[in-house]
């Protein structure tokens, strides 16, 4: 039978996170469908189709799904289940919202954030926020699958899987979506950016995260923090890196004014490099960047910032 | 209204866990145990309604060994009116403990039912989901700020982009976030009153609830370790090394 893949997105654009899923799911086996719920989506639906793996995108184009809201979300999905084998999503906070209520309505346990398929049946899982990783093998019946987009690779270009339109699900009429506020950035987003420059509590105020951001701007890096820079109201929680905030694995990975909490490295130890700046050479991110000074932030990081700027970035 | 708080019993976010040898999984012998960091903030938001005059009775829930009802203590030591312990061994996975939520919600009708949003052993982040689910229930997840209306609540919530507020309808379920607020310390008082407060003392059977593993854990091995790479002495043999060797930038 199939497998189901259900995209991310903004009704504008497919999320870099939905190649990555899609990925998984040629792994996990079967024809891959993927799912656009939204509100005037199409060109997510024309993204999707171009994905290498793709057989074919359903779009079900409603208001109801214009936020992805869990509830709704459910009873779409429901809808769908019986010609699926297992339903995969990304790990993001939507996906994370719905998918546990799609598992519980098919009476099956939920394979949460998966590093990797082993087999069809079996995954690698991060448990205690990546200290260790968990082998584990679903029983007979539907899998129910988020996937941690980290550590998969973008399925490419080059599908021309076949558009469906599908109708909307019934509305459970138990919630409704009042407002958001996003943060605007001009910046790439935190967990696909090639270059992440994060600050910690080192950085001592939020005006210094300015100094950071000229560096990102750069490097055409995102901006994150720990969650000691968070908890201390230097930057929105939405900046954190970390078991409690995003799982970020760059290229290159730059901690400033960081100390290397276990709860931060769980965050970003998967970066590809890892550069630090701390004034404390005992600083516990020393032990796993490749690349470590032993300065000032107030000093290094405007250094930087110039040569950067002889060098041509 | 009553406010349910499902409270987990895990290796204090302090401890740095090892793995087992044979690979059968986390070592949990002689490890400080505490109450989930998520849970707390539940408790402190369901205790907080209470003293608001918003909830009339706050109850906490746990599902594990034993020793559980030591974390119920803490709960009920925060303000918690009364406990209920549904004693068994082993692990259990998210959906059952969603089913047997589903028959305590059952029985005490709750209004509200306040779960962290993951526990920090599995990192599951399910089993609120999977209780609003059965239940046919709204949820809000991940929750920021709660302000509680005539049958219905409205909850800021932490999503990947910034913050979004859902409506839901009552009865709910919400799981919190770090930010909902600050868990309070118990005083002693409050320690020596919570020793007389009730704790009822159940099993999974009595739900009718099969507790057997759905998921099979075939081991659980150590991540690969990062190894600590190289000092540089100043900013300019940073950026060398970052352009020229790594070839990052």
């Amino acid at each position: 039978m199939a497998t189901l893949v259900i995209a991310e997105h903004d009704n504008k654009v497919l999320k870099d996170a939905t190649a990555k899923v899609v990925t998984a799911a040629t792994q996990v086996g079967g024809p891959v469908h993927v799912l656009i719920a939204g509100q005037g989506c199409d060109a997510v639906a024309d993204a999707a189709s171009k994905l290498a793996g793709v057989e074919k995108v359903l779009i079900a184009d409603d208001a109801l799904y214009a936020k992805m809201v869990a509830e709704t979300m459910e009873t779409l999905i429901l809808s769908l289940a019986d010609k699926y084998d297992a339903i995969l999503s990304a790990a993001t906070t939507n996906g994370k919202n719905y998918m546990p209520r799609v598992a519980a309505k098919l009476d099956v346990p939920q394979v949460s954030e998966i590093l990797s398929v082993v087999s069809p049946d079996t995954f690698v899982r991060p448990i205690y926020a990546g200290n260790a990783l968990a082998t584990v093998q679903a029983s007979a019946g539907k899998k129910v699958i988020t996937v941690r987009t980290t550590t998969f690779k973008a399925a490419g270009e080059g599908g021309s899987a076949a558009i469906e339109k599908i109708g909307a699900a019934s509305d459970p009429g138990l919630s409704k979506f009042v407002g958001e506020e996003l943060s605007k950035s001009e910046r790439p987003e935190l967990t696909s950016a090639k270059i992440v420059i994060s600050g910690g509590r080192g950085m001592q105020s939020g005006d210094n995260f300015h100094m950071l951001e000229k560096i990102a701007d750069r490097l055409h890096a995102a901006v994150g923090a720990s969650r000691a820079a968070v908890d201390a109201g230097f930057v929105p929680n939405d900046y954190q890196v970390g078991q409690t905030g995003k799982v970020v694995a760059p290229e290159l990975y730059i901690a400033v004014g960081i100390s290397g909490a276990i709860q931060h490295l769980a965050g970003m130890k998967d970066s590809k490099v890892i550069a630090a700046i701390n004034k404390d050479e005992e600083a516990p991110i020393f032990q796993v960047a490749d690349y470590g000074l032993v300065a000032d932030l107030f000093k290094a990081v405007p250094e930087m910032d110039e040569e950067l700027a002889k060098l041509g970035y | 209204m009553k406010v349910l708080v499902p409270v987990k019993r895990v290796i204090d976010y302090n401890v740095k866990v090892r793995v087992k040898a044979d690979q059968t999984g986390v070592d949990l012998a002689n490890v400080k145990m505490s109450m989930n960091p998520f849970d707390e903030i539940s408790v402190e938001e369901a205790v907080r309604l209470k003293e608001k005059g918003e909830a009339t009775e706050v109850i906490a829930v746990s599902i594990g060994p034993a020793q559980a009802s030591e974390t119920i203590r803490t709960a009920l030591a925060m303000g918690a009116d009364r406990g209920i312990l549904v004693k068994t061994d082993g692990e259990v996975e998210p959906l059952a403990v969603a089913k047997i939520l589903k028959a305590i919600c059952e029985a005490e009708q709750p209004q509200l039912v306040i779960t962290g949003k993951q526990a920090i052993d599995d990192d599951s982040n399910q089993t609120g989901q999977m209780l609003a689910a059965l239940l046919g229930w709204p949820q809000a997840t991940f929750a920021h700020k709660l302000e509680l209306g005539d049958g219905k609540a409205d909850v800021e919530r932490e999503i990947d982009g910034g913050l979004q507020t859902v409506e839901v309808k009552l009865p709910a379920v919400m799981t919190t976030d770090l930010r909902l607020n600050e868990p309070r310390y118990a005083s002693l008082p409050n320690i020596m009153k919570a020793k007389k407060k009730p704790i009822d003392e159940k099993s999974p059977a009595d739900y009718g609830v099969d507790v057997a593993p759905r998921l099979k854990t075939l081991k659980v091995t150590e991540p690969e370790k990062r190894k600590a790479g190289v000092k540089v002495k100043t900013v300019a043999e940073l950026i060398d090394k970052l352009k020229n060797e790594a070839g990052v930038i």
